[in-house]
């Protein structure tokens, strides 16, 4: 006999899909097939149950070979590096629950770390961008029912968010937008033709790295002024039919992912992403929102938003939380070699952080949590493997839209294993312990 | 003949890229989805070289083995693209300009035929990268 679980919320991007089912045994502890879910989705369950899956925490000795350690002494080694350092660098928190980082908050607060996560290579710059100028923003159930014009802006959600354009932005047929697809008009800006910009109605091939141009030209398209020829490399009529399509919806969003945050300009991109969509705003309704990467990055930023009062780039050291991107951000301090341990659980920066900041962590006292064997693992002293979040543990993770939802535990994890937020409330006992609080 | 070629490179992701991800950084399916950059057929002629060729990428941050494969979301002919992850970030610019944000995309770079050099695995490369064995 098996079991079926429904309602099942997928742990990988921040589409945060909640609506797969997966087979369970009986006895709660193997998954034998996932529903609704895309290719990615559907691995991170099935991989999950692995044969070959650490379970056991390991020390990497000098000669590069692996030693199994106990939970007690990795918690312990955490807590004396912790202790130890003058200025760790806690990152990551993007792949786990808001549980697991308000306690990481607090093991941080009493180590006096600076503290970042995942949005600091990803949407960092919008987090900039909105404490500059605001944000008018909704959800995606709003986009669901109402949205008639889609706009996709250095994004590609046919490979990064596979599910989000069938339940959200352009096929559902929602309250007001009955026809689906019929009704809506997609608009993708980006310098290749991905398969995204395959299914626009309109594809605006800028020139790489010029979305702040493009966007000027927009707002004085939108208010019938005089544009050059050409446009970050369109023509101007292309820029005008455009703008025009934009104008004439009843409701409009524009999504926007690493194109825009990552080229140079960065945060200056996002304000002039920020300020069209508020132009638009005099002809219709328009939103705009940003395409998260992690499934959690959006909780990570809301849990120390209302614990210090910044979403990334946190400096404790002073005990109180002081805040500047560029300054208290992560590649911005191993490279000017500011920090003296490094502890990463839910991300990989070993993968996608510039090899001059891997470098860095590679030479100091660090410690990894993750499930899985990855490059950042590879080059850390300690490597802590615990159980998934969203398959092995619940939690709350928020949406891309800021909508919190609870995940779901549908498996038993491997016995003995512990969870991240288990092993930081270890961590945090052992670490009041050595300060004699 | 082969040629050295200048390009713009730009990252991003796509779903052979995160499905192998969540099946194991450490196997060669990820090594496979994402140590490749993707040229435009301009690009390739201007190579000369074949498809699904090694080649060395380098820019003035670091250079890497990858295979060259032709873009299947097409690209302009001056511009190059590899999924983001660690073969990327060998050659990718770290300058944040005081944003905090590396500067992932428009990153010059130089791509020539790695003659038989091979594409390392994701975790044989960060290793060696942060040993300086590269
Ligand atoms: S779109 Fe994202 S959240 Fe939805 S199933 Fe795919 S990976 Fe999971």
């Amino acid at each position: 006999m098996t079991n079926m679980i429904t309602d099942v919320v997928c742990p990988f991007c921040g589409t945060l899909c909640d609506d797969l089912e997966v087979e369970v045994t009986d006895d709660g502890k193997k998954i034998l097939s996932v529903y609704n879910a895309c290719a990615i989705g559907s691995e991170k369950f099935l991989h999950s149950q692995a044969s070959d899956r650490l379970t056991r925490p390991r020390m990497q000795k000098d000669d590069g070979t692996w030693k199994d350690v106990s939970y007690s002494e990795a918690i312990d080694y955490t807590a004396k590096m912790l202790a130890d350092a003058k200025k760790p660098l806690m990152y990551g928190w993007s792949s786990t629950s808001c549980d697991a980082q308000g306690v990481g908050s607090e093991l941080g607060e009493a180590v006096r770390a600076m503290m970042d996560n995942t949005a600091t290579v990803c949407h960092g710059s919008t987090l900039i961008a909105v404490q500059d100028v605001g944000i008018p923003s909704c959800t995606l159930g709003e986009i669901k029912n109402r949205a008639d014009r889609v706009i996709f802006w250095g994004c590609n959600p046919a490979h990064a968010h596979p599910r989000h354009m069938s339940r959200y932005s352009i096929f559902p047929r929602g309250f007001f937008t009955g026809k689906g697809s019929k009704g809506r008009k997609v608009i993708v800006v980006d310098p290749r033709v991905t398969d995204t910009a395959k299914l626009a109605d309109v594809h605006l091939q800028l020139e790489q790295g010029r979305d702040y141009e493009l966007f000027d030209g927009l707002r004085t398209a939108f208010k019938g002024e005089v544009l050059p020829d050409m446009v970050a490399g369109i023509p101007k009529e292309k820029v005008r039919e455009a703008a025009d399509l934009m104008k004439s919806g009843r409701f409009g969003i524009i999504f926007f992912g690493m194109g825009v945050t990552q080229s140079l300009g960065k945060n200056h991109n996002i304000d002039a992403a920020i300020s069209t969509t508020r132009d638009l705003n005099d002809y219709t309704k328009f939103s705009i929102m940003a395409m998260r990467g992690h499934y959690n990055v959006t909780g990570s930023g809301q849990v120390w938003g209302w614990q210090f009062g910044f979403p990334y780039c946190l400096d404790l050291t002073r005990g109180f939380a002081r805040y500047n991107p560029g300054e208290t951000s992560s590649n911005d301090l191993l490279r000017r070699d500011e920090v003296d341990a490094v502890f990463v659980l839910g991300s990989d920066p070993g993968a996608h952080f510039p090899i001059s900041s891997v470098k860095k962590i590679a030479n100091l006292p660090s410690v990894c949590i993750d499930p899985h064997m990855t490059p950042t693992a590879s080059v850390c002293k300690l490597h802590v493997p615990v159980a998934f979040v969203g398959i092995e543990v619940g939690g709350c993770c928020y949406r891309m839209d800021n909508v919190p939802i609870e995940t779901r535990k549908v498996v038993e994890p491997p016995e003995g294993m512990m969870t991240d937020e288990a092993f930081l409330e270890k961590v945090l006992d052992r670490v009041k312990q050595i300060k004699g609080a | 003949m082969a040629n050295k070629i200048k390009l713009n490179l730009i990252s991003g992701r796509t779903i052979q890229q995160g499905v192998s991800m969540e099946g194991g950084k450490e196997k060669p399916a990820y090594r496979d989805a994402a140590g490749i950059i993707e040229l435009s057929s301009e690009g390739f002629e201007k190579l000369g070289a074949w498809r699904n060729t090694n080649v060395r990428v380098s820019s003035e941050f670091g250079s890497v083995v990858v295979k060259a494969v032709e873009a299947l979301q097409a690209l302009p002919a001056e511009t190059a693209w590899m999924p983001m992850g660690p073969w990327a970030n060998q050659v990718t610019d770290p300058n944040t300009y005081s944003t905090g944000m590396p500067t992932f995309k428009g990153v010059p770079i130089e791509v020539e035929p790695a003659g038989d050099e091979s594409v390392l695995g994701s975790i044989e490369l960060v290793q060696k990268a942060v040993r300086g064995e590269l």
